[in-house]
């Protein structure tokens, strides 16, 4: 394997509900300055049916070049046509580096190229940087339940992969009317050759809250004592357009369902602000929220040890400090301002 | 009769492991060595189907000797069989050389008994990849199923399964050939209690257990820690904030500087509605 024929860093841009996937913009934005870093182009993979004018929104989000393979072969995510083509791609124009969104299809994709190819693939990276002079790829990740950080690297094989998790890259300024260059590819694949078939595709039709995705999550503990003593935990979050969070123990005991989780056994969130009321802090938890930008924490043990991990704490007694945070905010923020808006 | 086999893998249980505070590092010793938690539901998953369906679980684990535990931990849960691959050369494998050494184990599984269905967990919790499970299904060259959270439908006559996939935003109902494999959502099931004949079965039971040898057309480089592509170079601790400032005063006091600080990222509220 001559490492000199392998150039430049992609991104499988995810197709989500008709545009371009947020996290694979992030990726755009990460790519950008590892491409940049190698003096490289940044190439974007798009596979759906349709997808082709999707492109444009890739270059505006810095790509140099998108590899479209559009055909209803790939109307819906299956395993084996997406690697396919991505197979296809890659033995054809050999990057150096493919980002992948950690989400259920990026995951699943990049597991099965990397076993294809063979290559290495680092899940749910966090940090990433390229070394300028040898293209080596330093993907970062929490390891052990969020335990320790490790840096992973794969040294002997082209292309490098990693997934990375929605929301720790930035997506850059969109640039309208930034051109690219789109390369139209296609595959011979046959239908009746695909061994999985998406005979329905079911969506929620209740609006669920996003915790991944919401900029302010205000999470409650078994310290607000009851499912009613919780309601302040949701008057909060409705102040500030922000969504509800719970530790482990409070969805267990069924004041909320479990997709409100925090922690390693639920959602991971990093939202801009983190309130921990009424939450002690276990290692469980503070895996699914440490990375938050601004974490403040209210309880009344001093010694919870949510407060080594929170930028800002407050020891009190819920009952009275949040009531008065739920006015305070209605004030400066102007409750009808924010009844109809926020990301919930 | 179905032939179904669980990839599990025993696991340092993450969630009580302590950390050193002065040196910062993992204290192993304080983890106990579990059944990764994901792994009983697909051990359970596979029982059920079984159940449904006739037939017989077999489980598959690599690991050092005392992993055996983790297969006893299965029969409990009601498979029939396991089977271990225990050898130095497979030490320090990452997911690719995981993958491979594991398929070796299948082949040789398969011999004995064609194999209709393999089920894995959806993720180990000391690796957190999820990266196996489709990565055996690639080199058995069988559909990978990922993120199963129902299976509604096996049927080996016609040689099909139907299963429901876990999206970010619902399900799909898939429907794919057998023999294919599933790699399982948390949710998919609970693991109740062992009954008292799994418990008595599961003690004295002793897997086969199989070295390098044991195995055929074994490409030695493809295995440990020569067969695998990504190494760990660096490891150190997450940037925690070290318990940042109390807020002090009466509880007005205190909710006012709450705001105070909160405002000062008031973009949030602006932004509001408007990001997608």
């Amino acid at each position: 394997m001559s490492f000199e024929d392998y150039r430049g860093t992609w991104v499988f841009l995810e197709v989500k509900e008709g545009k371009i996937a947020q996290v694979s913009l992030e990726l755009l934005g990460a790519g950008r300055e590892l491409a940049d870093k190698r003096g490289d182009q940044l190439g974007g993979i798009l596979i759906g049916e349709g997808v082709k004018e999707l492109a444009t929104d890739a270059f505006t989000y810095g790509a140099d070049v998108v590899y479209v393979y559009d055909d209803p072969i790939f109307k819906h995510y299956r395993t084996e046509p997406f690697m396919e083509a991505l197979m296809h791609c890659t033995n054809k124009y050999k990057p150096e580096v493919i980002l992948y969104g950690a989400t259920s299809k990026g995951k699943d994709l990049a597991s099965a190229v990397a076993t294809d190819l063979p290559t290495g693939l680092t899940a749910d990276t966090t940090l990433l940087d390229i070394e300028e002079d040898t293209g080596l790829l330093l993907a970062s990740r929490p390891a052990f339940g969020g335990n320790i950080m490790a840096t992973i690297l794969c040294k002997k094989y082209r292309p490098q992969m990693a997934t990375v998790r929605p929301k720790v890259m930035k997506a850059l300024e969109p640039e309208p009317g930034r051109k690219g260059e789109i390369v139209e590819e296609s595959l011979s694949l046959k239908e009746e050759d695909v061994r999985t078939k998406v005979l329905e595709i079911v969506l929620d039709t209740q609006k669920r809250v996003r915790i991944d995705e919401a900029d302010i999550v205000v999470a409650g503990g078994k310290g607000l004592g009851s499912q009613e003593g919780f309601e302040l935990i949701h008057q909060l979050a409705k102040v500030l357009g922000g969504a509800v969070g719970a530790s482990r123990d409070v969805v267990e005991s069924g004041w909320i369902d479990h997709h409100h989780q925090v922690g390693q056994t639920g959602v991971t969130v990093t939202p801009k602000i983190y309130f921990a009321i009424g939450i002690s802090g276990s290692i469980q938890h503070l895996v699914g929220m440490q990375n938050s930008g601004l974490i403040i924490a209210i309880n009344h043990d001093p010694d919870a040890p949510i407060f080594q991990a929170s930028h800002y704490g407050i020891v009190g007694d819920a009952f009275e400090i949040v009531p008065l945070l739920i006015k305070e905010f209605e004030n400066v923020l102007g409750l009808g301002d924010v009844s109809h808006v926020g990301k919930v | 009769m179905l032939h179904i086999v669980a990839c599990i893998k025993q696991v340092p249980d993450t969630k009580v492991i302590k950390m050193n505070p002065k040196t910062n590092t993992m204290d192993r010793a304080s983890a106990p060595a579990i059944l990764n938690p994901y792994d009983a539901h697909a051990v359970e998953e596979a029982v059920r189907i079984k159940k449904r369906y006739g037939g017989t679980v077999s489980v598959l684990t690599m690991g050092p000797p005392p992993a055996v535990k983790a297969i006893r931990k299965c029969i409990e849960i009601g498979a029939d069989e396991g089977y271990m691959i225990s050898d130095k050369r497979f030490a320090g494998a990452d997911t690719l050389a995981t993958s491979y050494a594991l398929t070796k184990a299948l082949d040789k599984i398969g011999k004995q008994k064609p194999i209709d269905l393999i089920v894995c967990g959806k993720m180990t919790i000391d690796g957190d990849t999820g990266q196996v499970g489709p990565g055996i299904a690639r080199r058995l060259d069988i559909p990978p199923l990922t993120s199963v959270k129902e299976v509604k439908e096996v049927n080996k006559q016609d040689g099909y399964a139907i299963v429901h996939r876990k999206l970010e935003d619902g399900y799909e109902v898939v429907r794919s050939s057998l023999p294919c494999l599933f790699a399982v959502e948390k949710d998919i099931n609970e693991v109740p209690y062992s009954p008292l004949p799994n418990m008595i079965k599961a003690a004295q039971y002793k897997p086969q257990i199989w070295a390098v040898n044991d195995l055929e057309d074994v490409d030695v480089k493809q295995l440990g820690l020569k067969g695998s592509p990504t190494i760990v170079a660096k490891v150190w601790p997450p940037e925690k904030p070290q318990g940042g400032e109390m807020i002090e005063g009466s509880a007005e006091d205190q909710a006012r500087k709450v705001v105070n600080i909160v405002m000062e990222k008031k973009e949030l509220f602006r932004e509001r509605g408007g990001v997608s």
